[in-house]
């Protein structure tokens, strides 16, 4: 019998990934996974292969998104969509704080945070890094989030070797992708008629034992081994991670700011696709009566005018100083905050960009005419 | 003594009234906070003294209606205008492009009985607002929370930015990206829940400009991807055409930004 210890390869064929599925369900983990609604690839609750998106490609680029269904094509074919981890670790509403009146006094109470059992069946290389970005934001240092820290011990990831890239797609430049290297319990690469999986924890080689499974032959693994390197040969867009710190950092007069904030809606639509964006704002919500007071946590976005509101009016009042705000701190200014990029090159602000601002472009153009004012 | 609370009608079709009558079990609460001394639509009519807060829907369209706000401003503490109406002239605006005397002659079989202004604006054009809240209708959850702020002396908590951040909250799929639909959601003030999107459907404006809305920029985007220009127009001139922000758009003759 084959023994899934962590770093072995396992063949898992594609009916059993329906046995990984209901073994996760039985020990009660929700399951969600890639599942098409409302013309994209949505990850929501999945409870059957049956309904993950065969056969299923979207096409992305700058504002826009389509998908389409090529005969005899995998489960995983397709790219990384709208969501992403972010709504179920950080959830874009939260209960932080209940105050009740009682009497002529007050009584305030933390919720205890949810602590769901998930599992994630599809997650890419560039949401993983994500996931440890957000790790040291919200766990880093001294002050940790409980919700986050909850919803996050619970986190089971079977992580998906990208076999193909959208033209939005930019980790290879970012480090980040398209093979996975590290953070998930299970690893699959999809070929023909099942996967070859890694094993990354005992949790997750735990969950495949009593699964139709054997050892993968070097010839699967050596397939699967060009998997990813086939969608990195793919990648057009690129950052140059080694040199933007300074390129921003040295540009901020740069006429090219201007320009895009001509064609920038300020809609803030990149900053919630963004899987490692992290603003948030609370707002106390009371009641008629006076009797009830919540303070709620909500995502927040620094192309809102409120977000850097203070007593003597928006410190970021322009479009232009909010897209340079969000640019700079996501490529130069997270460096020194956090010890790394804040971006993962998963392209999401490209294609859902209503506009299609580029943002490998924009930091292009400010390149290619760095200090010219 | 509870604050007293008065609605005002202009010109409007009465669904934003409608709105606070619709919230039901909020509404027994708001009965119980506050003495609810006007309001045609529910009853109340009690003429004597100041109101605390002055509700009013509905634009100004006829000379006894601009007269009358001055009346309403001078009789509330505190003014809010209610709806797409009060707070942009709403979708009877639209006379604002034409010709009124002319629409008067084609319905009226005597045109010269009517006392009726050439254009429809907003409160704001005509007396001081303290607050609005926007809408067509307005929501009924921004209403309690106004009136709550209002009785807890604080600022009403009424988000200016972007119908896509609250998309973007509930997880809803862009229908402009995945889709290729003329949304306004991106200029639009969030406010509605996102109604239209939540069930695929392209937001058309109702809660009126969001803060700093470029219009000229996603105008220029949907007409370069095929979306005809007068669609688009007829997209923007609706509930809130005349607002200060949108009233200019013209996609037919706008030039890349």
């Amino acid at each position: 019998m084959t023994d899934p210890i962590v770093g072995a390869r396992i063949w898992l064929p594609e009916a059993a990934l329906q046995g990984l599925i209901d073994q996760l369900r039985a020990s009660g983990y929700e399951v969600v996974g890639p599942r098409v609604a409302d013309g994209a690839v949505t990850l929501v609750e999945v409870t059957s292969i049956s309904e993950m998106p065969r056969g299923v490609r979207d096409e992305q680029e700058p504002g826009k998104y389509r998908l389409t269904v090529i005969e005899g094509a995998g489960l995983f074919d397709h790219v990384v969509g709208p969501h992403s981890l972010k709504p179920y670790l950080f959830p874009p509403r939260t209960t932080v704080l209940e105050v009740l009146k009682i009497r002529d006094s007050w009584d305030a109470r933390v919720p205890e945070p949810p602590r769901p059992k998930r599992a994630v069946i599809g997650v890419r290389s560039c949401d993983l890094h994500a996931l440890a970005i957000q790790d040291r934001v919200f766990l880093g240092g001294q002050h940790r989030d409980p919700e986050y820290a909850a919803r996050r011990e619970g986190l089971f990831l079977i992580a998906v070797n990208c076999s193909r890239s959208a033209p939005t797609c930019f980790c290879v430049s970012m480090n980040t992708g398209p093979k996975v290297d590290g953070g998930a319990d299970l690893v699959l690469t999809e070929l023909n008629t099942g996967f070859v999986v890694e094993v990354g924890t005992e949790k997750g080689g735990e969950v495949l034992r009593g699964l139709d499974i054997r050892e993968s032959t070097l010839a699967e693994f050596a397939e699967a081994t060009e998997v990813p390197q086939r969608a990195a040969s793919q990648q057009t867009r690129r950052i140059n991670l080694a040199t933007v710190h300074d390129t921003l950092i040295n540009n901020l007069e740069h006429p090219r700011w201007e320009d895009v904030a001509k064609r920038c809606l300020s809609c803030a639509n990149c900053t919630m696709v963004c899987p490692t964006c992290f603003c948030s704002t609370v707002n106390e919500v009371t009641d008629l009566a006076g009797d009830v007071t919540t303070r709620e946590r909500v995502w927040e976005s620094c192309f809102n005018e409120e977000h850097s509101w203070t007593g003597s009016g928006a410190a970021h009042p322009t479009t232009k100083s909010r897209y340079r705000q969000w640019l700079t701190h996501k490529l130069a200014t997270w460096v020194d905050q956090f010890g790394s990029s804040g971006c993962v090159g998963c392209g999401r602000c490209i294609t859902w960009c209503p506009v299609g601002i580029d943002i490998t472009e924009e930091v292009a153009a400010i390149e290619a005419k760095g200090g010219v004012a | 003594m509870p604050p007293r609370l008065a609605v005002f009608k202009f010109a409007s079709c009465d669904g934003c009234q409608l709105s606070l009558l619709a919230c039901e079990d909020e509404l027994l609460a708001v009965a119980e906070k506050v003495e609810i001394a006007y309001f045609l639509e529910a009853g109340p009519r009690d003429t004597t003294g100041m109101y605390d807060i002055g509700l009013v829907e509905g634009s100004v369209t006829t000379p006894h209606d601009a007269e009358r706000i001055r009346e309403v401003r001078a009789q509330c503490k505190y003014l809010v205008t209610i709806g797409a109406c009060a707070t942009s002239g709403g979708i009877q605006a639209l006379r604002n492009w034409g010709d009124v005397d002319e629409f008067a002659r084609q319905v009226y079989a005597h045109p010269e009985y009517l006392k009726t202004l050439a254009t429809s604006t907003a409160i704001a054009d005509h007396v001081k607002v303290d607050f609005e809240l926007r809408g067509c209708p307005v929501n009924k959850h921004q209403l309690v929370e106004l009136i709550s702020a209002l009785l807890w002396g604080r600022t009403p908590r009424v988000a200016r930015y972007s119908v896509c951040v609250e998309c973007k909250r509930r997880q809803v799929v862009c229908v402009a990206v995945a889709r290729g639909v003329a949304c306004l959601g991106p200029v639009t003030q969030a406010g509605c829940e996102v109604i239209c999107p939540a069930y695929a459907r392209e937001c058309f404006g109702c809660f009126g400009p969001k803060e700093q809305p470029n219009l000229l920029s996603l105008g220029v985007r949907y007409r370069d991807d095929g979306h005809d220009p007068q669609h688009l127009t007829r997209l923007v001139r609706s509930f809130n055409a005349y607002s200060a922000e949108f009233r200019n758009f013209d996609p037919a003759n706008q030039k890349e930004s």
